[in-house]
C-alpha cells in the first residue's frame, strides 16, 4: 500500500512537471507575439524594483527582465531538447551495436563511454566553446557528445535483456539477417527505459548551457537565463531581482525535466512492467 | 589483488593518454590558425611568434607535432601564458591551494551530512526525514549552484550583512596566525555551502539506496535474531557494508565538485582555479585553459583510480572475483 502512495506521487509531480513544461514550450512560442513584451526594448526606467507595472522589474538599461525570463525559454528549451535527441541517438545506436553484438566491440565501445564519464565535461565545454566561438549549435554538440555514455550504458544494458527473448529467436527463424533483427526489432523494444535518461539530459543541458552563458561563453545577443545571471553578479548590491528571477526560471525548467523524467522511468521500469 | 591493480593502473594510464592526446587535438580542430590557439588573442611580437613556430614544430607533419607535444609536456612544460608573462604551470600551481582549501572541506562535510541523512531517511520510506531528503536531493540535483551562491551573498552578506561578500581574506585586518585561519574561515562559509548542495544530495541519494539494499541482507536477520537493538545494527552491521557504494560516490564525483568550485569562485571572487579560469577566458589566453583542462582532467582520472583501488580494498567480493 505505501509503495502503491509514493508511486501514485511520483506520478502526480511527473504529471505537474510535464503540464509546467508544455506551458513553457508554449509561452516559448507564444510570447514574440506579445508586443509590449520586448526584452530589448530600453525603456526610460532603469534599475527599478519590482512593481505592479514592472513585475521582475527592470535592469541597469531599463529593459524588463520578466520579458528577458520569457524570451530565455527560448535558448534553454531549443539547446537541451536538440542536445538530448543528439545524445539519446547517439546513445541508442552505439549502446545498441555493444549490448547485441557482444565480445570486444562491446569492451571497446564501453572503455570509450567510461572515458568520456570521466572527462570533466563543463571544463571541456567551456574551453572548446571558448576557442572555437560562440554558438548556440557547438553547445548543442558538445552536450551530445559528452551525454551519450549515459543513454548507452542504459540501452545496452536493455538490449541484452531483450535478444534473449524468445521472440527474437522465432524472428531469427524467419531467415532475417541480424543487422534487421537488430534494427527491426531488438532497438523498438528496446527504447523505452532511455526515453527517461534522454529527459534527464535535457535537464542536464539547460544547467550546462546556463553555466557556459554565466561564464560569458555565450553570444551577448542572445537572451538567455544564464547571461542574465552573468549581467546580474555585476548589480548584485543594487538590483537583488536581476539575479533572481532569472535563476528561479533555471531551476524551475530543470527541477520539472528532472521529475518528469523520474516519473517516466518509474513508469518504464521493470518492475511496473511486470 | 595485485592483477586487479595493475589493470586499473594500465587503463588509467591509458585514459590520461587519450586525454592528452585529446588536448593537443583540440588547438588544430579549433577553426583557425593553431598558432592563434597556442598563443590566445593577446598582441604578442613577431619574434616570439616565429619561436613558438619552431618549439611546436608548427610546420612538421601532425604525428611529430604530437610526439613533440608530448615531450613538452613530461618536461613539465604546459606552454606559457603571454598575458600574464609566466609558465602556465607555475600559474595554476600557485591557484590550487584556494580551490582546494574551498573543495576539500565541501566535500567533507557534505560526505558527512549526506550519509547521516540517508541512514536516518532509510528504514523509514515515506516518514517526514525521508521526505527531507527527496526535496533536498531534487533541490541539489536542479538548482544551479552559482546562482544559489549569488542568492546567499544578497541575503547573508547584503541584506544581512553577516558574512563577508567576496574574496578570502579581509584585507584591512591584515590578520596573522589563528586570527588569520578564522577570518579565511569566516570567508569560506557561504562558497563552501554553495558548492556542498550537489554533494549533499548525490550522496544522500546513494546512501539511502545502498542502506535499503543491505537492510534485506541475511545478515541483518541475524543480527535481529540475536536479540540486538535496530540502532546497533544499523549503524554497526549495515553501514560498514552500506558505505562501499558511498565511497564510490563521492570519489566518483569529484570532477562535478572542481566544476561546481569553478563556478562558485566567479560569484564570490575566491582566487582559486575558477577565477583564473575566467580571467583567461575574457583574456582568449588559451594555453591556460587548456592547462586548467589537462590538470583537471589528469586529477580526476587519478582520484577515480584511487576509488576503484580503495573500493577493492574495501570490499573483498571485488578482490575474489579478479
Amino acid at each position: 500500500m505505501r509503495k502503491f502512495l509514493s508511486n501514485i506521487t511520483t506520478q502526480r509531480s511527473g504529471f505537474i512537471a510535464f503540464c509546467f513544461i508544455v506551458l513553457l514550450a508554449l509561452t516559448a512560442v507564444l510570447v514574440g507575439y506579445v508586443p509590449s513584451l520586448d526584452p530589448r526594448n530600453m525603456g526610460s526606467d532603469a534599475l527599478q524594483p519590482p512593481s505592479l507595472q514592472y513585475l521582475m522589474g527592470t535592469d541597469d538599461l531599463g529593459r524588463s527582465v520578466l520579458a528577458g525570463v520569457l524570451y530565455g525559454i527560448r535558448v534553454s528549451l531549443t539547446v537541451g531538447f536538440f542536445a538530448a535527441v543528439v545524445a539519446t541517438v547517439l546513445g541508442v545506436l552505439i549502446g545498441a551495436v555493444s549490448g547485441f553484438y557482444g565480445g570486444w566491440l562491446d569492451t571497446f565501445i564501453m572503455r570509450v563511454a567510461e572515458f568520456f564519464q570521466v572527462v570533466p565535461s563543463f571544463i571541456l565545454a567551456a574551453v572548446i566553446v571558448a576557442m572555437s566561438g560562440p554558438g548556440l549549435v557547438q553547445i548543442v554538440l558538445i552536450v551530445g557528445l559528452l551525454a551519450w555514455p549515459q543513454v548507452a550504458r542504459v540501452m545496452r544494458g536493455e538490449v541484452m535483456r531483450v535478444k534473449r527473448l524468445e521472440f527474437v529467436d522465432a524472428v531469427r527463424c524467419m531467415g532475417i539477417s541480424e543487422h534487421k533483427v537488430l534494427f527491426g526489432e531488438v532497438i523498438p523494444n528496446s527504447v523505452a527505459p532511455v526515453l527517461a535518461v534522454g529527459t534527464l539530459i535535457v535537464g542536464q543541458a539547460i544547467l550546462l548551457e546556463a553555466s557556459l552563458s554565466f561564464l560569458g561563453l555565450t553570444s551577448a545577443e542572445l537572451i538567455s537565463w544564464g547571461r542574465m545571471l552573468n549581467s546580474g553578479q555585476r548589480m548584485l548590491f543594487n538590483a537583488w531581482w536581476l539575479s533572481f528571477f532569472p535563476g528561479i526560471a533555471i531551476f524551475l525548467a530543470v527541477l520539472a525535466f528532472n521529475l518528469f523524467g523520474d516519473a517516466v522511468g518509474a513508469i518504464f521500469s521493470p518492475r511496473n512492467r511486470r | 589483488m595485485r592483477a586487479y591493480i595493475l589493470s586499473r593502473l594500465g587503463w588509467g594510464a591509458l585514459i590520461v593518454l587519450c586525454i592528452l592526446v585529446l588536448n593537443f587535438l583540440i588547438v588544430h580542430l579549433v577553426p583557425g590558425d593553431p598558432l592563434h590557439a597556442l598563443l590566445g588573442d593577446f598582441p604578442v611580437p613577431p619574434d616570439y611568434v616565429a619561436k613558438m613556430r619552431a618549439d611546436f614544430g608548427l610546420d612538421k607533419p601532425i604525428f611529430a607535432q604530437l610526439l613533440l607535444y608530448l615531450r613538452h609536456l613530461f618536461e613539465g612544460n604546459l606552454g606559457f601564458s603571454f598575458a600574464n608573462r609566466m609558465p602556465v604551470l607555475d600559474l595554476i600551481l600557485a591557484r590550487l591551494g584556494p580551490t582546494l582549501l574551498l573543495m576539500l572541506p565541501a566535500l567533507f562535510m557534505a560526505a558527512v551530512l549526506g550519509v547521516v541523512l540517508g541512514v536516518a531517511a532509510a528504514p523509514r520510506a515515506g516518514s517526514a526525514t525521508d521526505s527531507a531528503l527527496t526535496a533536498v536531493s531534487l533541490f541539489g540535483y536542479s538548482v544551479p549552484i552559482f546562482w544559489l551562491g549569488q542568492m546567499l551573498v544578497i541575503v547573508f552578506a547584503i541584506r544581512l550583512g553577516w558574512l563577508p561578500v567576496q574574496g578570502m581574506r579581509d584585507m584591512r585586518a591584515n590578520a596573522q596566525g589563528f586570527h588569520a585561519f578564522l577570518d579565511v574561515a569566516w570567508h569560506l562559509l557561504l562558497p563552501c555551502l554553495s558548492v556542498m548542495i550537489f554533494y549533499i544530495a548525490v550522496v544522500a541519494r546513494v546512501a539511502r539506496a545502498s542502506v535499503i539494499e543491505a537492510l534485506h541482507n541475511d545478515y541483518v536477520l541475524t543480527a535481529k535474531a540475536k536479540g540486538l537493538s535496530k540502532r546497533y545494527i544499523l549503524w554497526h552491521h549495515v553501514l560498514p557494508n552500506a558505505m562501499i557504494p558511498v565511497v564510490t560516490v563521492i570519489g566518483y564525483n569529484f570532477g562535478q565538485s572542481l566544476t561546481g568550485a569553478i563556478l562558485v569562485e566567479t560569484v564570490f571572487a575566491w582566487p582559486g582555479m575558477g577565477n583564473l579560469f575566467i580571467t583567461s577566458i575574457a583574456n582568449r589566453d588559451y594555453p591556460v585553459l587548456q592547462g586548467i583542462f589537462l590538470i583537471t582532467a589528469v586529477s580526476v582520472v587519478v582520484i577515480n583510480l584511487l576509488t576503484d583501488i580503495l573500493y577493492a580494498v574495501l570490499d573483498p567480493r571485488v578482490r575474489a572475483n579478479t
